[in-house]
């Protein structure tokens, strides 16, 4: 098997089986790409994780794209990246035409109905537990709070937020090294 | 144009997207629902809700359904929103990808710089207010019904809301538990009307 099709068959296999999002395929691409396969070592998939946690776009695909760039270049970058992300696009797209025809179903209207205010609470729950990893005190968490109220209230763009917060962080580091 | 719309769209979503998929459930919301409306909160709630429990990646499973709703949503063919929907999921990935291949070199060099991590203790709350701003502005009537004028409903979905935020999350059983909670509320009330 070729070099290029083993690592689109690998991603692949790892983007088809993970439920739950990206953070959830950390230790399955670990064991895969680190452990069974070798094309890494422990401490270059460190590095990957570090850095794919501080560059923009999905986590996901930057891990696979990363990856897959430092295997074998900017091909096998390309090629690790659609590999994790055909398997959701086919998914998505099959359960798109079936449910196209299904929409206007009376009981597939009342399921929906009732997943709605779930679908709320499983966005909500996720934020609680990231305010651990995000390092929420009693003196920043006004942060997430202003922000969520620029947002939904004042209709403001989270992009703004994002781009002020990374000029605002780099600001305030400044200023601390300036004050040491 | 539709498609060159979302293209912009969707290109600049995935370039501001740090912190994973739900952070892009704000920028997708607030692009495609509240500015272009391409659809509705309903659609997109239900994009959400298929896009948590299909695998892969939560933020491409949104990107394809929506680029696929919306321009069904427009009245194009089933064909044209195939295409579409295969068009936005790479469009969210290709600016990164450029970005990653050029700075990943420098990055893993300064990987422990003051600046990067500086940065970062401002992203992360910001991205965290992202994610609590698209549940705020979920939690709407036609999501949960009117507390007035649909009372029952209403009440059904804040108990479905109460019951799910206290379980917490654990796939795939966890939804599993959840449908099958949601079929007997939802028995309940077909019995009741």
């Amino acid at each position: 098997m070729s070099i290029y099709s083993d690592l689109f068959l690998t991603f692949s296999k790892i983007g088809s089986f993970t439920l739950g999002g990206g953070y959830a395929m950390v230790p399955v691409m670990e064991r895969e790409i680190v452990d069974k396969k070798g094309w890494l070592s422990q401490e270059e998939f460190t590095d990957i994780l570090v850095v794919a946690q501080s560059t923009p776009g999905l986590f996901a695909i930057d891990m696979a794209s990363h990856i897959g760039y430092k295997y074998r270049g900017v091909v096998g970058g390309i090629v690790g990246a659609l590999g994790v992300a055909l398997p959701s696009i086919v998914i998505i797209l099959l359960i798109a035409l079936l449910f196209q025809s299904f929409k206007d179903n009376i009981y597939v209207e009342k399921f929906f109905m009732g997943i709605r205010p779930c679908v709320v609470a499983l966005i909500l729950t996720p934020c609680f537990r990231m305010a651990k990893s995000a390092k929420i005190t009693i003196y920043n968490c006004w942060i997430p709070i202003v922000c969520a109220l620029l947002i939904s209230l004042f209709g403001v763009s989270p992009i703004w937020c994002i781009i002020v917060a990374g000029i605002a962080g780099f600001i305030y580091g400044k200023y601390l090294t300036i004050r040491q | 144009m539709i498609f060159l719309q979302l293209f912009i769209t969707f290109s600049k979503i995935g370039i501001f997207n740090f912190g994973g998929g739900y952070a892009m459930i704000s920028l997708i919301q607030d692009e495609v629902v509240n500015k272009h409306h391409w659809l509705t909160t309903t659609e997109f709630t239900d994009i959400i809700a298929i896009s948590q429990s299909t695998p892969g990646p939560i933020g491409i499973n949104a990107a394809t359904y929506t680029g696929y709703t919306a321009v069904i949503n427009a009245g194009y063919p089933e064909w044209a929103a195939i295409l579409s929907a295969v068009m936005t999921s790479l469009s969210i990935m290709w600016l990164p990808f450029i970005l990653m291949i050029s700075i990943s070199k420098y990055l893993i060099r300064h990987k422990d710089s003051l600046a990067v991590a500086n940065i970062f203790t401002m992203l992360r709350p910001t991205v965290l207010g992202l994610i609590l701003a698209a549940a705020i502005m979920l939690m709407n009537v036609e999501n949960f019904g009117s507390p007035t004028d649909s009372t029952f409903e209403f009440i059904v979905s804040c108990t479905i809301f109460i019951l799910s935020f206290v379980q917490g999350t654990s796939y795939p059983y966890d939804i599993a538990l959840r449908i099958g909670r949601t079929h007997y509320l939802l028995t309940i009330t077909d019995t009741t009307q």
